[in-house]
């Protein structure tokens, strides 16, 4: 009997160990299979050239592409949703005010990305008229990510310890000094990992992008910020949904290697000041 | 506390005269009302553009032909489908998720854990559109060559969206795992229970809100997650209720996508395909809604 449970035991740990292999697996499995493929795509002209149909040229305008609408969406998501998290951690008095606040916040993050695209097509493109551009792409990517970089920045502002705004309160700074010199001084590693993990998350999205930026396959980059733009994600998915030569496919794997590179130095970024940044404050 | 809250009551009421401190909070104040206006401005286009559709009625909600070329638009077919594609690869997903997490939260060596955890919060974002390319190229050309069929199919989804499912039912699940008071834990292995009777039979069941939580939550994740799937179940044009894993599917969100790319702004369908969008979002936000609930319930306990 005793030997029964001794064996059920190991087969259990071992079925745990298999579990979790498989967990890490999938991910080397995903991340090696495109490096492995895409390597032979890259070339200084892939990297640097203008596409040209489905199977020529390089795919210049989209890393440029994606590398701008990551920008317009910070430059929307980062002063609104770190002035959000401001308000919420140190002003907002716990009333129904802030509750709602924080309940639509939830609620924003919980939208599946696509819903947002649907959005953006309907209200900036057609409604305000602003079109397949750069500016509908960027903004429509900020309102994804804004709930999440709400989220970051409260939680780095939450860990600088209570006892830091004191000291800088009772040396008589105002209470926006205090914010500004101490808090936000203290907190800005996190909010930075906080804004590197959201523009992971832009760099990553497709449907938003495909509804309000542009078809992929742009030739050109953008002249102005109504201008459609190209992206690395809706140019891999163009291209593995509608290429059926070797060259098209090849393209799409290495568009999707430059893709996950770009993402990997982000989130690694992001991580890295994390861990460092829990690490300081904890040790205090 | 009190005498802190009193302190800095005091300091507010000092500065008082500051009216630029005034004019920075109702600054920040009015910006933090932003995420509520997005949602405010999101929920009223979406309904006021899907209208049309769900004036409809019961031929929208209960159909089962969806046929833009017809003007059929009947979605319970398209939902039914969303449902089987995202329960199976939930369930794929628990199979692979749970037993990961209580390794992590339980037996994991800590250099191990080192390793995995990172691995988990990178699987989180790596851009769908990757992943659903890797199915296509890797995933559907195998189930094509072994067991036959287009390779396009369910099982294809399943699998696709259980890779991405995973890292939230492993991250959540731990955290509830971890939330069991450590006592419970050391009352029944001071008992003589071993390791693993103790994780089956007091942190397990104790665990079992959160972890019932994290799957609904990526239950949710499944339904509305749009690009890797699409780009794996083969969309047939007329979608039908599939008789095995092998045949192809469709599902609300790429739906969606496909078909947005030739709607006529305007028409019914256009209307039709918003109207997608709104049904999709309040399934997933009442399934955000019900793993709310269970988290804070879970806590209280």
């Amino acid at each position: 009997m005793t030997g029964n449970k001794k064996i059920t035991e190991k087969l259990v740990m071992i079925g745990m160990y298999v579990a979790a292999f498989i967990t890490v697996a999938a991910l080397f499995t995903v991340v090696g299979y495109v490096y492995v493929k895409g390597i032979g795509a890259i070339s200084l002209d892939f990297l640097l050239d203008y596409p040209y149909r489905l199977e020529f040229g390089g795919i210049f305008p989209q890393i440029v592409g994606t590398i701008y609408l990551a920008a317009v969406c910070l430059l929307f998501a980062v002063p609104l949703g770190v002035a959000s998290a401001i308000y919420l951690s140190e002003y907002a008095p716990d009333n129904m005010i802030t509750g709602t606040v924080r309940f639509f916040v939830e609620c924003l993050a919980g939208i599946p990305s696509i819903v947002i695209g649907l959005f953006g097509l309907i209200f900036l493109v057609h409604y305000l008229g602003l079109g397949i551009s750069l500016l509908s792409g960027g903004l429509t990517l900020g309102f994804m990510i804004l709930p999440w970089t709400i989220r970051a920045s409260e939680e780095a502002i939450k860990a600088v310890p209570g006892s830091y705004r004191e000291a800088s309160l009772a040396l008589g700074a105002s209470k926006w000094q205090t914010i500004r010199n101490v808090v936000l001084k203290n907190a800005y590693p996190g909010i930075i990992s906080g804004i590197l993990l959201g523009c992971g998350k832009a760099i990553g999205d497709t449907a938003i992008v495909l509804f309000t930026a542009g078809s992929g396959l742009e030739w050109f980059l953008p002249m102005a910020i109504t201008d459609p733009v190209g992206s690395l994600t809706v140019y891999t998915y163009i291209l593995a949904t509608q290429a059926h030569t070797e060259a098209g496919i090849l393209r799409a794997f290495g568009a999707s290697l430059v893709l996950l590179t770009m993402f990997f130095m982000v989130t690694v970024t992001a991580l890295y000041l994390r861990n460092r940044y829990v690490r300081r404050m904890s040790g205090w | 506390m009190g005498v802190l809250e009193r302190v800095r009551i005091f300091k507010f009421w000092k500065m008082g005269e500051s009216i630029k401190e005034r004019l920075i909070e109702k600054l920040l104040f009015l910006l933090s009302l932003s995420s509520i206006l997005i949602v405010f401005f999101i929920i009223v286009f979406m309904l006021k553009e899907g209208l049309p559709a769900f004036a409809l009625g019961g031929e929208f909600f209960f159909g089962m032909t969806w046929h833009p070329a017809t003007n059929q638009f009947g979605i319970l077919i398209l939902v039914l489908c969303t449902f089987i594609v995202g329960i199976g690869a939930l369930v794929l997903a628990t199979i692979i998720g749970i037993p990961t997490a209580v390794f992590l939260a339980e037996f994991s060596p800590e250099w191990l854990r080192n390793i995995i955890k990172p691995c988990v919060e990178m699987l989180v974002g790596i851009p769908s559109v990757v992943i659903g390319f890797f199915g296509l190229m890797v995933l559907v050309i195998f189930i094509r060559d072994t067991f036959g069929g287009w390779g396009e199919s369910i099982l294809a989804g399943w699998i696709i969206l259980a890779i991405m499912t995973l890292p939230h039912v492993i991250s959540i699940s731990e955290d509830a795992i971890r939330a069991v008071p450590k006592a419970y834990k050391e009352a029944s292995l001071a008992l003589g229970a071993t390791h693993l009777q103790t994780v089956t039979r007091v942190i397990l069941p104790n665990a079992r809100s959160g972890i019932l939580a994290s799957l609904i939550l990526g239950m949710g994740n499944a339904v509305g997650e749009t690009m890797a799937v699409l780009m794996v179940i083969g969309n047939p044009e007329i979608p039908f209720i599939p008789e095995s894993v092998l045949e192809p599917v469709r599902v609300l969100t790429s739906t969606i996508v496909i078909e947005a790319a030739y709607m006529i702004w305007g028409s019914t369908h256009q209307h039709a395909l918003i109207a997608l969008g709104v049904v999709l979002f309040v399934i997933v936000a009442l399934l955000n809604a019900i793993t709310t609930v269970m988290i804070r319930k879970g806590m209280v306990k």
